[in-house]
């Protein structure tokens, strides 16, 4: 098989992951386009261990170890995003501004967010 | 490393060696690929947020495919059950638990959509140029038995006894953490002030959010 044909599936999966992370509101489906990276990731690790040949068969098992790690990073990225949700009662990237500089937030004007952080420090 | 290189050297000429011959593993590899894209386009782009879960099935499933097609046959089947079998579902939970409106919502995708596809277009242009040019010339050659369980096995517990050992402890960290983080500190507070937090369209108005939020902290 051609070598390729999996790394540049890999490069568009990839890609398609970074679309994902940066467009996507809600931020569950934030940490599903960052699954779509690292399985990205994955199938370039497999791949160039078969293209290799490698006698530690390194490859594999460090997509062994990128897939239990993806694993334990989206339980504890739910668990945060759950915590998010019940404090604040919402679960989207672009409304979760308290902490964000807001001098640099006013001329960006991003809608209502800034009007609900604004709202919120006046109470 | 001289087997690696006689097989870099023997594998420049795409002769068919087996008895399911290279283009016909190639043409496969490219069909589920093409599945796999257009399952990840969907799961990014589908404005159901339900549907995006099922869609990154199909993208995972197809991956683990591809993990079978490269003679990675463990690695597939625990693609198969660890982001098939444990990850979707924790990903639908998280959609269930955020109440995640059920059906159309116009905001998925936030207001920088424009500037992420150009960042994406340009990862996805750069990436393949440069792999394409890098790896024009290089052939895999899929033997059998690559990747097998025994292999994997064999090497895992052989080499990497040490960082498996290390990561089963990090699972047990993030477990651990899990649990602290999303435990309530004050048991019962949190039904009611969820009940309370339940905007009639959550996704579909962004205007009523602002005026529900303030009521929720003077209560609290």
């Amino acid at each position: 098989m051609h070598l390729a044909y999996p790394v540049v599936l890999a490069a568009l999966l990839f890609s398609i992951g970074v679309y994902g992370v940066l467009a996507r509101r809600n931020s569950v489906l934030v940490l599903m386009s960052v699954e779509l990276m690292l399985n990205a990731v994955n199938l370039n690790l497999v791949a160039f261990d078969a293209w290799l040949r490698d006698s530690l068969h390194a490859g594999q098992a460090l997509t062994l170890f990128t897939i239990t790690l993806a694993a334990a990073e989206i339980g504890l990225g739910l668990a945060i995003v759950l915590l998010v949700f019940r404090t604040r009662g919402t679960a989207d990237v672009d409304r979760v501004t308290a902490l964000g500089d807001r001098a640099a937030e006013i001329p960006a004007q991003a809608g209502p967010a800034p009007d609900a952080v604004s709202k919120g420090q006046a109470l | 490393m001289t087997s690696s290189l006689l097989l870099a050297a023997g594998s420049l000429a795409p002769a068919s060696r087996g008895f399911l011959s290279p283009t016909g593993v190639e043409i496969v590899f490219v069909l589920v690929g093409l599945a796999v894209l257009g399952a990840a386009l969907l799961t990014v782009t589908t404005k159901q947020l339900v549907h995006a879960a099922l869609w990154l099935v199909v993208a995972l499933g197809g991956l683990a495919v591809e993990f079978l097609l490269l003679t990675a046959e463990f690695v597939a089947w625990v693609q198969v059950l660890i982001y098939l079998g444990s990850v979707v579902v924790l990903v639908l939970f998280g959609l269930m638990l955020t109440k995640a409106p059920i059906g159309r919502s116009p905001d998925a995708d936030s207001g920088n959509r424009w500037v992420a596809l150009g960042v994406a277009l340009a990862t996805a242009a750069t990436l393949v140029t440069l792999v394409v040019d890098a790896f024009r010339t290089s052939w895999i050659d899929l033997g059998s038995g690559g990747g097998s369980t025994a292999a994997v096995g064999a090497s895992l517990f052989r080499y990497w006894v040490l960082p498996f050992e290390a990561l089963s402890v990090l699972l047990l960290a993030a477990l651990v953490g899990a649990v602290v983080i999303s435990r309530n500190g004050k048991g019962g507070t949190a039904a009611p002030r969820a009940g309370k937090l339940r905007t009639p369209r959550p996704a579909t108005r962004p205007a009523t959010r602002p005026s529900t939020r303030p009521s929720t902290r003077q209560e609290r």
